[in-house]
C-alpha cells in the first residue's frame, strides 16, 4: 500500500487492495470547497405488474429471488440495536446457502452481532464497512482476522457513500417491525418496535433488491405510519421474530447521580449558557450516556426559567428529549435513531416528531443536511489529545470498541460543539499527547468539559473571552492534561503493528483521517 | 482569620474513586471518614488509603478534615497515628462527652505532630456533639483546648440517643442546634451542622440549612455532591444585606480616620460585633461572585 501523510499528520493509504483508491483528508471541508458537485450512483429502475406478491415463503427463497451471489454486497440497519436477530439470521442462512466472499455494510455492529466473527472465519465475510465494532467483533478485527481493511463511517459519510456510489449495495435487508402485504413498513409499530428506522431509508432508496424481514405483518394498508414504502422494497419475508425486545427497547435513560458526570454536566452547561447560543430558536443535540442528560435537564430548566423555546433537538433521540417536545420547549424533533421504548409512542403519534433519514441528517454531500442547522452539539469522546482530536473508536489498549457514529458529522456542522468526559477513566487519563485514532477533527471542535475543568479550543477566542467573563473554570488543555497526569501518572501507549492496517477512518466526505492497526498481544 | 467553611462533604474513607474527586465537587470542606462509613472489616484498609491520598493528592483550596474512629474504638490511636503526620487541616473526633475526650486526643495529637517534625497546633480539633451526655457539656468541651477550632452537632446519633424520630421540620433538634451554636460562639469557636440524609429532597435539605444559617452555624455537613449547590445557596446573603455591610465598612473606615468609636449607619448604632459580622458578610458574598472560578486560566 502506498501511504501518504494527510492534513492531520497521519499516514494513510492511497490505493488499498479490495476497496480501491482513497484521498487523503486535509480540512473539515476542503474537499466539499474543491468539490461541491458529485455524481449520484443510482439503482436501476425496476418494474412491477399489477398483482404481483412480494412475500416470500422462506428467507432462503428470498435470498435465491434477490440474485445474491459470491463478491456482493448486502447492508442491515442496526436500529434493534442489541437485541438484533435478522443479521445473525441472514448471514446463518446465507452461509448454509454456500455463498461467500461477501461484503458487509451494515449501518453499524452492535453486541448483537459478535456471530459475524465465525462468518468471517467460513469466508462468507470477507469485507466490512461499518460505523462501530465492538465485543469479540473488535477483537478479532483488531488481531487483523480479516485481510481487507474494515472501513469505519460516519452516519453522514455512510449515506453519502452509499449515494455517491461508492458504497454500491447488492441486497438490503431490512428489519422491518410492522409491515404489510404491499411492503410498507415501520419501526414504530409491532412487537419488535424500536422507533425510527432512518439509517434504513438511505439502503432502501439506493439498493438494487431490498427485502424486509418482518415478525409483525400486518394487512395493508399500514396505518397510520409508513417509514419505508412499497415501490421501495422488492420482497418480503416473515420470520418468528426478528429480534429480542427486552434488548431492542431499552428503558428509559434515567438522569446520572454520578456526581463526577453531574459536575461535568454543570460544566457543560455554563458553557452552553455563557455562548450565548441559548435563545428563542435553539437547537441541540445530545446522548443519552453518563452527563449528557443531565446537561438537557439543566438546559431544561433555564429554557423554562427565560421562555425560551427551541426550534429542533435532533439525532439519536432519547425519552427526555420527548419531554422537552410535549413541554413546548422545542417546536420538532428529527429523528434518525430512537434510544428508549418510549420514544417509540412519540414518534407514532406527534406529527412534530419527525423520522428522518441518514442523509437529511448528516450527508455533507446534500443540498443541507440538518446538523449543518445544529446550535450545540454534546458529544462524548473515549480520549481527546491536546490539539482537540477525538477518537472514538479504539479503546485504552488500542482495540476496536466503539462508532464513529454522527460524531464527526455533528462536531462539524454545529455552532458549538462540546466534548464532555471524565478527567480519567479506571486511572487512566483523557486527554493524551496523541490519540491513538482521529474519527474528529479537533478544528470541528470547540471545547472539551471535564469535571476539572473546560478547555477551549484556541480558535474560539470568543467563547473563551464569554467563559472567562461568566467565571467558568476554564484550563489550557495542556496544564489540565498534567494535572491529571499527577493523580495517573503518564499511561503506556499501546504496541501495534504499523505495517498491517486492520480499520481505515473515513472522515465525512470519504478521504481518510486515519488508520487502525493490529494490535500486539491481544 | 479562618476560611469560610459553609459545606463539610463526608467522603468514604474506602472510596478511592470518590477520594481522588475531592477538589472538583465544589465543597468548602471535606471530611474523608474512616468511622461509620467504614465497615469494620475494612477499617485498615480505609486508614492506609486516606493516608496515602493525603500523601499525594492535590486538595487545592478544599479544607480537609479527617472523622476518625471514636476514642472508645480500639481503632482511635491506630487512626491518629497514620492520619496526623500528613497534616490535615482538621481531625473529627466522634462522641465527644468531656473535656477529656478532647485533652486525650490533644495529647496525642501534639505528640505526634512533635514526632513528624510540623508546627504544633497545625491540626485542628473539631468535636462532635452527638450524645445528650455530650450537648449538656457542650460549653466545656468547647473550652477544652486551643486547638479546637469547632462544634459540630451528629444529629443521628444524638436523636438515637434521646430516643426521638427525626422530623421534616427538624423541630427535635432546635434545642441541641441552639445549644451547640451557643457554647461555640460563647467560646469564640464555630459551629457546624448535621448532615441532611434525603439526598432525594432538596426542599427539605435547603429549608434545613436555612436555618443551620439563621442560627448561627458556619456550615453544614453534606453526605453527596449534589447537596453543595442547595447548602451554598441556603447560605447566599441577601444583596440588601451585603449592601449594608459595604456601607457599614465604610463608614466604620470614616469613622477610625476621625478617632470615632462608635458611629450610626442607616439610623443604627454600630460597634465592634456589628463590623465583624459585616466583615464576614463581604466575604461570604464574594465566594459567590467567584463561584466557578478555576485556578488557572488559559
Amino acid at each position: 500500500m502506498n501511504l501518504i501523510t494527510n492534513g492531520k499528520g497521519r499516514a494513510v493509504p492511497t490505493d488499498v487492495p479490495g476497496w480501491g483508491k482513497f484521498r487523503a483528508y486535509k480540512s473539515p471541508f476542503a474537499l466539499i470547497e474543491e468539490e461541491p458537485l458529485r455524481t449520484r450512483g443510482c439503482p436501476a429502475m425496476k418494474a412491477a405488474r399489477p398483482g404481483e406478491a412480494k412475500v416470500t415463503r422462506s428467507l432462503k427463497d428470498a435470498i435465491q429471488r434477490s440474485g445474491l451471489r459470491d463478491g456482493m454486497t448486502v447492508s442491515f440497519h442496526h436500529h434493534l440495536r442489541n437485541g438484533d436477530a435478522v443479521l445473525p439470521m441472514v448471514l446463518e442462512t446465507i452461509s448454509e446457502m454456500g455463498i461467500r466472499n461477501l461484503t458487509l455494510a451494515p449501518s453499524s455492529l452492535t453486541d448483537a452481532h459478535d456471530c459475524v466473527v465465525n462468518f468471517i472465519k467460513k469466508g462468507v465475510v470477507t469485507k466490512i464497512s461499518t460505523s462501530g465494532l465492538r465485543g469479540e467483533l473488535g477483537a478479532a478485527i483488531s488481531r487483523g482476522e480479516l485481510d481487507v481493511p474494515v472501513i469505519i463511517r460516519s452516519h453522514g459519510g455512510r449515506a453519502r457513500a452509499i449515494e455517491e456510489g461508492s458504497l454500491p449495495i447488492d441486497v438490503a435487508f431490512i428489519a422491518a417491525p410492522a409491515c404489510d402485504e404491499k411492503g410498507n413498513l415501520t419501526g414504530c409499530m409491532g412487537k419488535s418496535a424500536c422507533g425510527s428506522i432512518g439509517y434504513a431509508k438511505v439502503d432502501a432508496r439506493y439498493a438494487s433488491h431490498v427485502i424486509a424481514v418482518t415478525d409483525d405483518p400486518v394487512p395493508f394498508p399500514l396505518a397510520p405510519k409508513v417509514s419505508i414504502s412499497q415501490n421501495e422494497i422488492d420482497q418480503i419475508v416473515i420470520a418468528d421474530h426478528i429480534g429480542d425486545p427486552a434488548k431492542i427497547a431499552t428503558g428509559a435513560a434515567r438522569i446520572t447521580r454520578n456526581p463526577v458526570d453531574l459536575k461535568i454536566a454543570k460544566n457543560a452547561f455554563d458553557l452552553i449558557a455563557a455562548s450565548g447560543l441559548i435563545d428563542q430558536g435553539f437547537s441541540f443535540q445530545v446522548g443519552v450516556g453518563g452527563a449528557s442528560l443531565a446537561v438537557a435537564s439543566h438546559l431544561r430548566e433555564y429554557m423554562e426559567d427565560k421562555g425560551i423555546r427551541g426550534s429542533f433537538g435532533l439525532g439519536g433521540i432519547g425519552g427526555y428529549m420527548v419531554e422537552l417536545l410535549e413541554e413546548g420547549l422545542f417546536d420538532v424533533l428529527y429523528d434518525v435513531q430512537s434510544f428508549d421504548a418510549n420514544v417509540t409512542s412519540s414518534l407514532l403519534e406527534n406529527p412534530r416528531h419527525m423520522e428522518i433519514d441518514a442523509s437529511l441528517y448528516a450527508n455533507p454531500y446534500t443540498k443541507g443536511c440538518m446538523v449543518n442547522d445544529l446550535d450545540v452539539v454534546c458529544l462524548a469522546a473515549l480520549d481527546i489529545d491536546t490539539d482537540f482530536n477525538v477518537n472514538v473508536l479504539t479503546g485504552n489498549d488500542g482495540v476496536l470498541r466503539g462508532a464513529s457514529g454522527g460524531h464527526c458529522d455533528t462536531a462539524a456542522g454545529a455552532k458549538l460543539s462540546v466534548i464532555l468526559a471524565p478527567s480519567f477513566r479506571g486511572g487512566v487519563p483523557t486527554i493524551k499527547e496523541e490519540v491513538q485514532t482521529i474519527v474528529t477533527p479537533g478544528e470541528t471542535i470547540d471545547a472539551l468539559v471535564t469535571e476539572r475543568g473546560i478547555c477551549i479550543h484556541p480558535r474560539r477566542e470568543d467563547l473563551l473571552e464569554a467563559a472567562l467573563k461568566a467565571g467558568l473554570p476554564v484550563k489550557e488543555i495542556g496544564r489540565l492534561k498534567k494535572e491529571v497526569e499527577k493523580i495517573t501518572g503518564r499511561p503506556e501507549t499501546p504496541e501495534v503493528d504499523r505495517d498491517h492496517i486492520v480499520a481505515l477512518v473515513e472522515y465525512r466526505d470519504g478521504t481518510l483521517i486515519d488508520c487502525v492497526y493490529k494490535t500486539r498481544n491481544t | 482569620m479562618g476560611k469560610i467553611l459553609r459545606t463539610v462533604l463526608y467522603i468514604p474513607g474506602n472510596s478511592p474513586g470518590m477520594i481522588q474527586h475531592c477538589p472538583v465537587f465544589g465543597a468548602d470542606a471535606v471530611a474523608l471518614d474512616l468511622e461509620d462509613a467504614v465497615s469494620i472489616r475494612e477499617k485498615d484498609a480505609a486508614r492506609r488509603l486516606v493516608t496515602a491520598f493525603l500523601d499525594s493528592l492535590d486538595f487545592s483550596r478544599v479544607y480537609v478534615s479527617v472523622r476518625v474512629n471514636g476514642a472508645q474504638t480500639p481503632y482511635f490511636k491506630k487512626d491518629l497515628e497514620a492520619v496526623v503526620p500528613k497534616g490535615p487541616d482538621a481531625l473529627r473526633i466522634p462522641k465527644c462527652e468531656s473535656t477529656d475526650d478532647v485533652k486525650r486526643a490533644e495529647e496525642i495529637i501534639s505528640a505526634l505532630e512533635d514526632e513528624a517534625g510540623i508546627p504544633k497546633g497545625t491540626v485542628k480539633i473539631h468535636a462532635m456533639i452527638e450524645t445528650a451526655r455530650g450537648l449538656e457539656k457542650a460549653y466545656d468541651i468547647a473550652t477544652s483546648s486551643k486547638r479546637l477550632e469547632a462544634l459540630t452537632l451528629g444529629g443521628q446519633d444524638l436523636l438515637a440517643d434521646l430516643g426521638i424520630q427525626k422530623t421534616p421540620h427538624g423541630r427535635e433538634l432546635l434545642y441541641a442546634r441552639s445549644r451547640v451554636v451557643t457554647a461555640a460562639r460563647a467560646a469564640e469557636k464555630q459551629a457546624f451542622d448535621t448532615v441532611w440524609t434525603d439526598i432525594n429532597d432538596i426542599n427539605g435539605l435547603f429549608e434545613e440549612a436555612r436555618l443551620a444559617a439563621e442560627l448561627g452555624f458556619a456550615g453544614k455537613a453534606a453526605i453527596h455532591p449534589s447537596q453543595i449547590p442547595v447548602i451554598h445557596e441556603a447560605y447566599k446573603p441577601h444583596p440588601a444585606e451585603v449592601a449594608r455591610a459595604r456601607r457599614i465598612m465604610a463608614s466604620a473606615q470614616k469613622a477610625e480616620s476621625e478617632g470615632r468609636g462608635v458611629f450610626s449607619v442607616d439610623g443604627r448604632m454600630v460597634d465592634a460585633p456589628v463590623i465583624e459580622r459585616a466583615r464576614h458578610l463581604l466575604r461570604l458574598s464574594e465566594l459567590y461572585e467567584n463561584s466557578n472560578r478555576g485556578d488557572e486560566t488559559s
